[in-house]
């Protein structure tokens, strides 16, 4: 076990657009809203900030995207990506620089300027290819957890279907109560079973938004934290995982779980001393891309047993007021998914959740100590990068 | 001896009921169906889907020659023998040719076949395959078919031996297409039945009687490759009914420079030892070759017969779906980006994996893997591979879905997760498949298809289909 980053770091201020469709905002705009609202929810000035890291899959390349807009004084700033966990990787890049020392403030930053393109939809950017990759769009990819899932756990499609469609409902539900959310109108079981096919089984409220939007954190040492502010958020764990893809060639991967969640939450809770998730963590966000997808980080993460998790979708586990609230803010699905951004916008949302200032879709008992989970992926379910971080509000 | 060692036909799972082109235009006429390639298959993959089917029962190896017939080849300047040769495995030591802008490039590849395997070569394997465009709303496109055939010709296990053959050539416009023509066009039907093959039929027959001494009478089976209403000019050459061959037109129609060999190789598949058949080309003259059948046919059967291929459809096409498969109607793109041009030295590299279908496995734990790989997935060691070959495995569905996003000519696009017997998996689309055809756990086979076509270049890569 490596020595581990637990509560080395803080978080000292934090920012988020609103995700939209921003036809009349610029990336850059987006960037300047979410670092001068960070600047503010810390309280610094952006001088004091000695390094950068920028998450975007795609939406523009290298430090300069950052540091023209915002005009910061020749200090580092390195563009990361790790397609849609680059948000989550900014920010552990701007831990690690904090806590080895080499920094003593910096800023994650994530952004994504998706509806430019003029297409619904993620679009794929690769390099050169020989042809032959299969025609398969990111949401024939997840989808093909639902019938493996159901067959192995003798769930009937429309029962599963059905289960599909509450996990839906649950994130619109929340993302209703939330300004910042892309999407704010509730949704109905009628809606999401008889919406439009997009790859079956899944239909299009199976799916999360696709939207313009950045997010922000300025972390320092944990002991410099109440220098700015008195509600700190301590880093207690970050992991990546990256898979060798093993799902593709290996009959033994069975679609019912994605390997590099489980590689990735194993490492963080060892980090953040969590034995239990279940029962510890106080509030998730987690990579709801597709509603398959959420299903299965729960078992990934240890949330619910194997092949459990579908019950404790229809017992109401994971609503807002239930045992273990996921997604309060509305998730991928209702808040959006303007790719770089998403990482940041998690941990925001835990940063909002644990300073009782998310307004009506406050959570009412968050278990003590008040304990947060991010988890963002990025690729395919049969090979991805995997990205876990617990956040707690009190030191050890 | 020469003759034939081994044969297959092949006939698209797609047909077109000639009532839904009629139902279209308000008009009546030709009753039956005629079969079409899928969007994604062209003269080359069915090509490659007969030859696959000829070489099934494994009986021939060593394949000297590849000679494709066609008058629709994927490209108008670089051959496909090379990617049938490479789909098939077969050794770079062979020669490739491809015999085209003809009807009669079918036949006519056979007999330089003959002569290939006269002048020393092991064996040459002829397979053709067509899908000759017909303007809408017209004849051609209601009897034109799609398919593809194979004939390997040797000199070892033959099944039907060449007894001779002879050609005419004779310079006529009477069927032509010009580059950068749309659909076939032809003379004055009449004018064809008068000095078209009315010309070239008869003193072809006169050559190739003269030559062997065989006579009308000793005919099993005459295969002449053009509507039954046309055969009828075999009749005053001295054949009786019973011995004109099925012409296909109700059920696959007439398919260009594979249609004499289709045609041969359903007669065949019927035939006993001792028949002797009569195999017509035509085109700007014309070819005859009289086989004779041997005990050895018992012995043949192919994967699939053409009677199995068929009855094994889905028929239920729409014209308008069709002719957006030919792209043929200015349909809106898809709104994606389009596909953009495959790096060339890319396809070289993965050639083997490509085309023929190869993965590794792994020497030092035994677990194949496609496609392959450096590093073992399994035992992690490294470049301790060997090539494994799937093409030819069968394999069951793991898991699916039907994606109405991707880029495709005919959404939904199936991708599938294949599980192959002995090991390994392949995650691709699948062909000729409705997402209502599918059931976790079922088997499937391989079938090579045409990814796209971006910048002039096809891109051929392996889909799964259900078992036909």
């Amino acid at each position: 076990m490596t020595r581990g980053i637990r509560d080395k770091v803080a978080i000292i201020g934090m920012g988020c657009t609103k995700f939209s469709e921003w036809w009349d905002k610029s990336a850059s705009d987006l960037l300047v809203e979410a670092a001068f609202e960070t600047y503010e929810s810390a309280g610094i000035d952006p001088s004091q900030i000695d390094a950068c890291w920028l998450g975007t899959l795609g939406s523009g390349e290298s430090g300069l995207m950052l540091s023209e807009p915002l005009k910061l004084d020749y200090v580092p700033v390195t563009r990361v990506e790790n397609f849609c966990a680059s948000g989550s990787e900014a920010f552990r890049q701007a831990c690690y620089a904090v806590a080895s020392g080499a920094s003593d403030m910096a800023m994650a930053v994530g952004v994504e300027k998706l509806k430019d393109n003029g297409y619904s939809g993620l679009v794929g950017r690769g390099g050169d290819t020989d042809g032959t990759e299969p025609a398969i769009s990111a949401p024939a990819s997840f989808a093909l957890l639902a019938p493996a899932y159901f067959h192995k756990y003798g769930v009937d499609p429309e029962k599963g279907k059905e289960i599909l469609s509450r996990i839906a409902m649950k994130n619109h539900a929340n993302g209703v109560m939330n300004p910042r959310a892309q999407y704010r109108r509730a949704v109905t079981m009628e809606s999401c079973q008889t919406s439009p096919m997009v790859a079956a089984p899944l239909g299009i409220m199976d799916c999360s938004g696709v939207s313009d939007g950045a997010a922000a954190a300025i972390v320092v040492r944990a002991e410099d934290a109440h220098k700015y502010t008195d509600n700190p958020l301590y880093v207690k764990g970050l992991a990546v995982a990256a898979g060798p893809g093993e799902g593709q060639f290996d009959p033994e991967y069975d679609f019912t779980t994605v390997r590099e969640n489980v590689r990735a939450a194993e490492l963080a809770y060892a980090e953040a001393g969590i034995t239990d998730p279940r029962a510890q963590i106080s509030m998730a966000e987690v990579h709801d891309c597709f509603t398959p997808t959420e299903l299965v980080i729960y078992e990934d993460l240890g949330f619910s047993e194997r092949g459990k998790g579908w019950k404790d979708v229809l017992d109401g586990t994971f609503e807002l007021q239930g045992a273990l609230p996921v997604n309060p803010d509305g998730g991928l699905k209702s808040f959006g998914h303007p790719i770089g951004a998403s990482g940041l916008r998690m941990i925001f949302e835990c940063w909002t959740q644990f300073r009782r200032e998310a307004g009506e879709r406050q959570i009412k008992k968050l278990k003590k100590p008040m304990l947060g989970l991010t988890h963002n992926l990025g690729g395919r379910p049969w090979k991805c990068v995997a990205f876990v971080g617990i956040y707690g509000t009190e030191l050890g | 001896m020469i003759g034939i060692i081994a044969c297959g036909g092949y006939v698209p799972y797609n047909r077109l009921q000639r009532s839904e082109i009629q139902k279209e235009f308000g008009t009546n006429g030709l009753k039956g169906e005629r079969a079409i390639a899928g969007f994604d298959e062209d003269s080359a993959t069915m090509a490659v889907a007969a030859s696959l089917n000829a070489l099934s029962n494994g009986a021939v190896r060593d394949l000297a020659g590849v000679y494709f017939a066609t008058t629709t080849s994927p490209y108008a300047e670089k051959q496909s023998d090379t990617l049938i040769a490479a789909a098939l495995d077969l050794s770079d030591q062979i020669r490739t040719a491809e015999f085209t802008n003809t009807l009669r490039a079918g036949t006519t590849a056979l007999r330089a076949a003959f002569d290939s395997v006269t002048a020393g070569a092991s064996s040459v394997l002829v397979t053709a395959g067509d899908m000759r465009p017909g303007g809408a709303s017209g004849q051609n496109e209601a009897t034109f078919g799609d398919a593809g055939a194979a004939l390997i010709i040797g000199s070892e296990n033959v099944l039907a031996s060449v007894v001779g053959s002879a050609s005419i050539a004779l310079d006529i416009v009477d069927t032509w297409r010009n580059q950068g023509d749309t659909m076939v066009r032809n003379w004055d039907e009449r004018y064809q039945m008068a000095y078209g093959y009315g010309e070239a039929i008869p003193r072809v027959l006169k050559a190739v009687f003269e030559e062997t001494g065989v006579k009308a009478e000793d005919i099993s089976k005459v295969i002449f490759p053009v509507a039954p209403k046309a055969q009828a000019l075999l009749l005053k050459q001295g054949f009786e009914r019973g011995q004109v061959a099925d012409s296909l037109l109700n059920d696959v129609g007439l398919t260009g420079a594979p249609h004499p060999l289709l045609m041969l190789v359903n007669e065949l598949e019927q035939s006993s030892a001792g028949d002797k058949i009569l195999l017509l080309g035509y085109g700007e003259g014309a070819d005859a070759i009289i086989f004779e059948v041997r005990p050895e046919i018992a012995n043949f059967k192919p994967r699939r017969s053409v009677a199995d291929l068929v009855a094994s459809k889905r028929n239920d096409i729409t014209y308008a779906t069709y002719l957006k498969w030919r792209q043929r109607l200015d349909t809106e793109p898809p709104r994606r980006p389009e596909p953009s041009r495959p790096s060339s030295p890319f396809m070289r590299r993965r050639a083997k994996n490509n085309l023929a279908l190869y993965g590794s496995r792994c020497t030092a734990c035994g677990t194949p893997q496609f496609p392959a790989q450096r590093v073992c997935y399994k035992c992690r060691k490294r470049d301790e591979m060997e090539p494994y070959g799937f093409r030819d495995k069968s394999g069951r569905l793991t898991t699916w879905s039907a994606d109405y996003l991707s880029y495709s000519l005919s959404p939904p696009e199936i991708v599938a997760v294949i599980d192959f017997e002995g090991g390994g998996r392949i995650m691709c689309n699948m062909a000729d498949t409705r997402p209502e055809q599918i059931e976790i756990g079922q088997n499937v086979e391989m079938t090579l298809r045409k990814m796209f076509t971006a910048g002039g270049i096809h891109s051929y890569f392996w889909k799964a289909q259900n078992i036909r």
